[in-house]
Parts: C-alpha cells; sequence; structure tokens
C-alpha cells in the first residue's frame, strides 16, 4: 500500500531500533565482558572496547563447568526429546485421526490433560518416579494384591527396582510424556484428504504401509519445525536436569552455568561467567537463526 | 472435525497409540494422583510408612503468611511480566508489520531472545544488572545504594521481572506479528481509501482482529511465567533477599528437595495445578467466545 506518512515512518523506524537494540544489548555486553580480563570487566562503566582475553576467558569457564561433557550431555539429552517427541507424537496423532477405537475419546482427553500441567508444577512427586520408574507398577501390583498372591504361591516377593536417576532415559523420557506434539501432528493429518486413505486402501496399503510410505514423507515440514523447537525446549530445561542429574558427569550444559556464578565476597570474575553464558547460549542461539522459519511456524501451529 | 476414511484394524490403531499412554500414564498421571495423595498425608521424606492427615497439610499452607506472600509475589511477577513483555511486542509487531525499510531484520532479530536458556539469560542479566560491575553499577556511583539487587527485595523482583520480559517479548512478537500478517490486507486498504489514517485503522481493525492473540498470549504467557520462571530465580536471586523472589515454583522446589517436607509441597502443588487449569479453562470456556473471529 502506498502512502505518503514521513513522520510515521520516522516514528516507526525509531520504535524499531530501540527495540533492536534491547534485544541485542544483552548479547553484545555479554559477548565484551567475555573479552575482558579481571580489572577491566569490574570497571564502572565497563569499557565497550573488547579486550584481550577472549580465548582465555572462554578456556577458563569451559574447564572450571565442565562443559565439554556437558555440552555433549545436553546435545544428546536435547536430541533425545525432539527425536522421541517426532516419533511418539506422530504415532498417537495417527492413531487419534486414522483410526475408530474403543476408548478414543477418552485418550484424546487424557492427552489434552497433559497439555495444562508442566513439569514444574508436579515436580516432586514426578522426581520419585523417576528414581523408581517401576514404582507406578509396583504399587498396582501391591494393591491389587498381586504381589501377596505371588508371594503366597512362590515364595518370592515381587519388587520392582529400576531408577532413572542420572541417566538420559530419566531426563528425556518424563520431558516426551506431554502433548505438544500430538496437536501439532493431528491438525495436520486432519487436513489430508479422505481421498488418500481410499486411494491408499484400494491399492492394498494397510495402516502401516500407509503412515510409512505416505503420510510421514507427508509429514516433512511438521517434523522439521516439531524438532526444532523441541531441541530448543530441551536444551533450556533447567529444573529437571538439576534434579534427576545429582553426579557433575551427567550434568547439562544449562544447569553448570550455576557453578560460574562469583561468590559473594569471592573474587567477581564477570569476564568468565559471561564466557560461559556465551558458550551455552550459542548453539540455541545458531538453531534458532538457522532453523528461522521451522522455529516460527512449529511454535505457532503446536500452541494452536 | 473427523475424518470420513478410516482404518477398520483398530488393534493397530491402539499399538500405535500405547508409547505415548505408557509415557503419560507413568510421568503424567502416576505423578499427579500421587502429588494429590501426598498432599492428603504426612509423607517421611525418606520412605517408610505415612499418616493420613485429611485436608491438614492445606490448612496448614493456607494459615502460613509466609505461603501468601510467595502466591502475591508470584501475582505481582506474572502481571507485571506479563504486561510488560505483550506491550513491548504488540508496539514492534505492529511497527515491523507496516513494512518499512528494513523490516526483515527486524523481524529476524526480535525473535532471538526466545532462544535463550532461561538460566543463561538469567547469569547475563544478572551480570548487567550487578551493583558493583556491568551496566546498571553507574546508579551506584551517582547515588551510593540506589540499586542493590542483593540487599533490596524490590530491586530483586524489578531484576527478575526485566529478565523474564525481556525473552518472553520475542516469543509474544512472533505471534502478534503473524496474526497481524493474517489480517486481509483489502479490509486495511479499503479503510485507507474511506480516509482512515494509520491510527484509526490500528484501532479499528487491527486491534479488535488481535484480541484472540491478546488472550491466548495472556494464558501462554501467565502460565510460563509460573514455571519457566525457576531458571531466572535460582540463577539470578536464589529467591533472596529475604524471600523477596520467592516465587510459587521456588517455593515447591525449596520446600520439597531442601526442607524435605514433601506432604507440604504436594499441597502446594495442588494449590498451582489448579490455579492453571482455571487459568486454561477460562480461556477455552470464556474467553474464546466473546472475542472477535472473522
Amino acid at each position: 500500500m502506498i502512502e505518503r506518512t514521513p513522520i510515521l515512518n520516522l516514528v516507526t523506524q525509531l520504535v524499531l531500533f530501540v527495540g533492536l537494540v534491547v534485544a541485542l544489548a544483552p548479547f553484545v555486553f555479554v559477548a565484551i565482558a567475555a573479552t575482558h580480563d579481571l580489572r577491566d570487566v569490574n570497571l564502572v562503566p565497563m569499557p565497550l572496547l573488547p579486550g584481550h582475553n577472549f580465548i582465555d576467558n572462554l578456556a577458563t569457564a569451559w574447564h572450571r563447568a565442565g562443559l565439554g561433557p556437558k555440552l555433549v550431555n545436553s546435545l544428546i539429552f536435547a536430541g533425545g526429546v525432539a527425536i522421541g517427541k517426532v516419533v511418539v507424537s506422530a504415532f498417537t496423532a495417527y492413531a487419534i485421526v486414522f483410526f475408530r477405537f474403543p476408548g478414543r475419546q477418552l485418550l484424546f482427553w487424557s492427552i489434552f490433560v497433559t497439555l495444562m500441567l508442566p513439569l514444574e508444577v508436579r515436580i516432586v512427586p514426578t522426581y520419585a518416579v523417576a528414581a523408581n520408574v517401576l514404582g507406578p507398577y509396583q504399587a498396582i501390583l501391591d494393591i491389587t494384591g498381586i504381589t501377596s498372591l505371588v508371594e503366597a504361591l512362590s515364595g518370592i516377593r515381587l519388587d520392582l527396582q529400576f531408577g532413572l536417576l542420572n541417566s538420559y532415559p530419566g531426563l528425556i523420557l518424563p520431558l516426551v510424556a506431554t502433548a505438544t506434539g500430538t496437536f501439532l501432528y493431528r491438525q495436520f493429518f486432519l487436513t489430508l484428504p479422505d481421498e488418500l486413505v481410499e486411494a491408499a486402501k484400494m491399492d492394498g496399503a494397510g495402516p502401516i504401509r500407509f503412515f510409512f510410505d505416505i503420510v510421514l514423507p507427508l509429514s516433512r515440514n511438521n517434523i522439521a519445525a516439531l524438532a526444532t523447537i523441541m531441541f530448543l525446549w530441551a536444551w533450556n530445561q533447567y529444573l529437571w536436569p538439576l534434579l534427576v542429574t545429582t553426579e557433575p558427569e551427567h550434568a547439562t550444559a544449562v544447569t553448570a552455568l550455576k557453578s560460574l556464578i562469583p561468590n559473594e565476597g569471592g573474587i567477581p570474575e564477570w569476564n568468565v561467567a559471561m564466557a560461559g553464558t556465551l558458550i551455552v547460549m550459542l548453539p540455541t542461539l545458531i538453531v534458532v537463526i538457522v532453523m528461522q522459519r521451522w522455529f516460527v511456524r512449529g511454535l505457532i501451529a503446536s500452541e494452536k | 472435525m473427523e475424518k470420513r476414511a478410516t482404518f477398520g484394524s483398530w488393534w493397530i490403531g491402539i499399538a500405535f497409540a500405547v508409547p505415548q499412554v505408557i509415557l503419560i500414564f507413568t510421568f503424567f498421571y502416576w505423578p499427579a494422583g500421587e502429588a494429590i495423595y501426598w498432599s492428603l498425608t504426612l509423607q517421611q521424606p525418606w520412605g517408610g510408612g505415612n499418616i493420613w492427615v485429611g485436608l491438614d497439610n492445606f490448612r496448614q499452607i493456607l494459615d502460613d503468611p509466609i505461603y501468601w506472600a510467595s502466591v502475591l509475589r508470584s501475582v505481582v511477577f506474572a502481571v507485571a511480566s506479563t504486561g510488560l513483555a505483550m506491550g513491548g511486542a504488540l508496539i514492534l509487531a505492529v511497527f515491523v508489520d507496516r513494512e518499512c525499510t528494513g523490516s526483515r531484520l527486524y523481524r529476524v532479530v526480535l525473535i532471538w531472545p526466545y532462544g535463550i536458556a532461561a538460566p543463561a539469560l538469567g547469569l547475563a542479566f544478572r551480570f548487567l544488572m550487578a551493583p558493583e560491575a556491568g551496566f546498571l553499577a553507574f546508579l551506584n556511583q551517582i547515588a551510593p545504594g540506589l540499586w542493590d539487587p542483593g540487599l533490596n527485595g524490590t530491586d530483586a523482583m524489578i531484576e527478575i521481572i526485566v529478565a523474564f520480559s525481556w525473552k518472553y517479548v520475542g516469543y509474544d512478537f512472533i505471534f502478534f506479528l503473524s496474526a497481524l500478517q493474517a489480517i486481509p490486507r483489502a479490509q486495511i486498504e479499503a479503510a485507507a481509501l474511506d480516509g482512515a489514517g494509520w491510527l484509526r485503522r490500528l484501532r479499528d481493525i487491527q486491534l479488535p482482529l488481535l484480541t484472540p492473540t491478546v488472550f491466548f498470549l495472556l494464558v501462554i504467557d501467565l502460565t510460563e511465567s509460573f514455571q519457566d520462571s525457576f531458571g531466572i530465580v535460582d540463577i539470578m536471586t536464589a529467591g533472596g533477599p529475604a524471600r523477596a523472589t520467592e516465587l510459587m515454583v521456588y517455593k515447591i522446589y525449596f520446600d520439597g528437595f531442601r526442607g524435605f517436607d514433601y506432604s507440604g509441597a504436594a499441597a502446594q502443588s495442588i494449590i498451582l495445578m489448579v490455579l492453571i487449569m482455571l487459568l486454561t479453562v477460562l480461556q477455552f470456556r470464556f474467553i474464546e467466545r466473546r472475542v472477535h473471529y472473522k
């Protein structure tokens, strides 16, 4: 639309420029702080010309927080959540959309409810489940009397124990157990024309063949979008990894940041802290920049 | 919406759903149920027996002024950060939508903050807003003691609100912009031909058409402020000074894992669950009906 609005255009540019500065300033400030030595970083105001200690600071932060193995952990963790989500929610959405089995509505609603309660609010009991993932099943056996029955018959006391603390499954599985991706796929599957199913049936393709040869290739865009946002979401998780990984060698990069906070009254090594922050935020920033299209698409589609 | 053509062999359908069902039963429904059970009993932290106490845990929490203070703080945090994030995002989206020179750049850069982990940006903002070094420290050179989030509760609260809003401006911006771009240009052009200026078009066409997005983001931001705030609080203030930034989720974590008061933490979880469910139901039941759709 062509409209002569010189003043409004000026205001637009000004407001957007301020927005840009506010959005970028923290990144720039962190990056500059990471190049200073201990003295310069604590000057007020901090010199805005980069110093010469960038590589040293990165190395110090890397060693102090043990970032090498922790970044690998983060990568496996975030990748695992992304893959798990993509696979499990595609399966579930397929079941909900393309089949009519008894209890389908119940399944739909029981998955829908999981959208409402984030992990953070049910953190304590979820932790207890992760400590012994077979606990729920043991409790069911106890309550239904199967445990005592087996004990009376064979003399063996059933005691199911399987801890997931300090393991990748323990990190990954509870985060896969939500509905986010399921509805993204469901919306998409519903737009697939009925004729597609009918044609496949006529050609003799069963449901499994139809899923792998037709539905999955058509969902490529959704898979990319979902994988991107789930990777970011998992990489940025904090509370759950903090609880589940009690041993430092299993911790993730994001939780490792805590060890870089300068202690009150200690040496204010903000240059090292900022170097660590930079290392931890860089992978997600790269994903956002490279996968921008899928990221935006995934966010908008998965929340509707 | 339902499909007409489906597959008949429904046992395969069930097989496809099994992984999800096992996962949500084990890691969602069981813990949620257990939270309800724990909130009605007194749990020993190291296992071994529990005593049924009915609603005593809830009574104890609801009589506790420290709990109510944390609820109040969470509400202040939620309202302030949601308002800041949505307001900022709306202004930016409206201006980017005008498609002036450089709007492509803004569209790319303004969403970056949302990609950053809450604890990482917490640490960055902790430095930026530290009283003795960083960006805001000059305030203390002008007037010593003017800014100190380590000692002053209000300063600490401002600190976490700013950090949280900074991240969510990027998120809200994506949604506002996509909603603005979905408005048919023809409507706006017709209004322009009728002589409506930019402000008038904004007020009478674009903003009314944005109401669904506004309410959607309102619920999402409020819910996220209860949960995503944990990393920011833990890194920036650890709930301090003197509990001044102890939000509800942080208190659950602290009572449960540091104080080993599983029952109290479970009861608090239940209250928070009910609160978040009410928010979600509110969105689906009342708000979606009254807002304007095309």
